[in-house]
């Protein structure tokens, strides 16, 4: 499925479509429970700002599997902004909300949510700011892609899909709930190479 | 941005974008844990040539949170002539690799010329410049009008504007640079600004702010106005006679229990009192009124903790040295701000001098 961009030396491929990563979350959310032997003291909390929605709807799929689960009690939002590394190197990001469920996240089980997990920078900037905010009892992790070239000694729980990439490209997702424009449905993994 | 110097320069998006910022800070002074990694290893100085408290700490609180060091420079009584000295202090704070200067001085533009020189590179906070402006108080003001606004509006308060609130400010407007920046940048925000003070405390050229000008604070609060703010009579400026007595001043244009009370006549349930303090009591507010459900007169104090972390925050952070080799790594979520207006603005009418200043 490879299709030069209009105008432009990229080339597109899309890796997941809309159904292929409803598949994966769909598997994603049944590992959460299977690891976690049950629904009991789970909370996800995305990173801005693909991984809260993704969040959101492995925790619909969760609820759907457990009646006793609502979605919106054990789904947070965790903004990573102030505890990156790459502050000074890179134009001035604004931070996002942190938002946590009313539990809060003390001896809970937290799983992290993210849509790509590359270098592992973001991931090591996510437990500086959890370890701000409580002591869960076990901190998991669960991404879409990843994509590998980790710079960290970081690794993911749950995955969507391994893709391996050359660092010259990019790996975009895109999510209905971000980058959705009126009636087009946007759920897509696409990789981009510049040729 | 790589000052701030003032805020009749800034942007209605670089505020915004300030204040959107300040909110999400405001929740880290709700955790238990009170402190970001951000600033880590910056230093932050607070060069205070003019006597402060709130500001003075409220820096030093904001950039503590961002786990900065805090240097506190209290440059008080130096005997060398103005200019000399500031240059002599800047290239010795430079020395100290001094990442932000919070200055406070009594000459207006003081800030600016340590901008717009080359004897420090660091960033420049303007936290009060004799007459001219003291852009972080307003910011405070705007963010806590803000959040009364999105509240009555049923809004969430990061991306309102003030669009269609009207704002009264009351007092010595002639000495107040609180009231310049506000002025400025509540307009910019969208808000409608009125003024009201004796004659002989309105500044030369007032006519050309944007803004209207009333005489007689009864009529002024005629007008309805969404807040009252009301200045502090600065005895320490008043080497004139401006007014016939602190009473007559008190009775005309002071916030007292007969006016608290004008207020809830016209049903005016939703008009916040707003002071920048430190206040004289029974002088230009009565102690009702600044106790009073409508005072947001310590709101504003929190407030203006969140604020200048996130002026510290943007100010100190990203790759404002000259460093190019990230610029093909555009990122969807950070985009630069407008090119960076260091220029010494000249001002469209010139600032009026008071008297007892000039010599």
């Amino acid at each position: 499925m490879t299709m030069p961009a209009p105008g432009s030396g990229i080339t597109k491929r899309v890796v997941l479509a809309a159904a292929d990563m409803d598949r994966a979350l769909t598997r994603i959310a049944h590992e959460i429970l299977e690891a976690n032997k049950g629904s009991a003291d789970l909370i996800l909390l995305g990173i801005p700002r693909r991984g809260f929605p993704l969040a959101q709807r492995l925790a619909r799929k969760i609820a759907a599997v457990d009646d006793a689960v609502d979605p919106d009690l054990i789904t947070g939002q965790l903004d990573v902004t102030m505890y990156r590394d790459d502050l000074r190197r890179n134009p001035t990001r604004s931070p996002q909300a942190t938002q946590l469920p009313p539990s809060g996240i003390d001896d809970k089980v937290v799983v992290l949510v993210d849509d790509v997990l590359y270098s592992g920078r973001t991931i090591r900037a996510a437990l500086d700011a959890l370890a701000d905010l409580g002591r869960p009892r076990i901190v998991r992790l669960a991404v879409l892609v990843d994509r590998g070239h980790r710079e960290l000694p970081i690794r993911a729980d749950h995955v969507g899909k391994n893709l391996p990439t050359s660092s010259r490209e990019r790996v975009r997702v895109h999510l209905g709930e971000v980058d959705g424009l009126e009636g087009v449905a946007a759920d897509e993994v696409v990789i981009e190479d510049r040729t | 941005m790589k000052h701030l110097l003032s805020t009749r320069d800034l942007s209605a998006a670089s505020a915004l974008r300030l204040l959107d910022v300040a909110e999400e800070m405001s929740a880290v002074g709700e955790r238990e844990i009170k402190k970001l990694p951000a600033l880590r290893g910056r230093t932050v100085v607070n060069l205070f040539f003019e006597d402060s408290t709130r500001t003075r700490i409220s820096f030093e609180a904001a950039a503590k949170r961002l786990s900065a060091d805090v240097i506190n420079f209290v440059a008080k009584g130096s005997s060398v002539s103005k200019g000399e000295s500031l240059k002599d202090t800047a290239q010795t704070l430079e020395a100290m690799s001094a990442d932000a200067v919070v200055i406070r001085h009594p000459a207006s533009g003081a800030p600016a010329r340590l901008a717009a020189s080359d004897w420090i590179d660091a960033a420049v906070i303007n936290a009060g410049d004799g007459t001219h402006e003291h852009p972080t108080q307003a910011l405070l003001d705007a963010f806590t009008l803000r959040r009364h606004w999105a509240r009555i509006g049923g809004n969430a308060s990061p991306g309102t504007t003030l669009a269609g609130m009207k704002v009264l400010i009351v007092g010595d407007v002639l000495h107040s640079r609180v009231a310049r920046s506000n002025v400025w940048l509540l307009t910019t925000l969208g808000a409608e600004v009125l003024l009201a003070g004796p004659p002989t405390l309105m500044p030369v050229g007032v006519g050309a702010w944007p803004c209207t000008v009333f005489y007689d604070l009864d009529v002024a609060i005629a007008q309805r106005p969404d807040a009252v703010m009301m200045l502090r009579l600065q005895a320490e400026r008043m080497n004139a006679a401006f007014f016939p007595s602190t009473r007559e001043y008190s009775r005309r244009w002071g916030f007292d229990d007969g006016r608290l009370a004008l207020l809830d006549i016209m049903g005016l349930d939703d008009t916040v009192i707003m002071h920048p303090g430190p206040m004289n009591r029974g002088l230009e507010i009565s102690a009702a009124a600044a106790d009073s459900p409508r005072s947001t007169i310590l709101a504003q104090v929190r407030n203006g903790v969140s604020v200048r972390m996130a002026a510290l925050y943007l100010l100190l952070s990203g790759d404002t040295h000259d460093d190019d080799q990230h610029d093909d790594e555009p990122q969807d979520d950070a985009q630069r701000d407008e090119p960076d207006d260091n220029e010494p603005h000249e001002p469209l009418h010139p600032l009026p001098i008071p008297e007892g200043r000039t010599r």
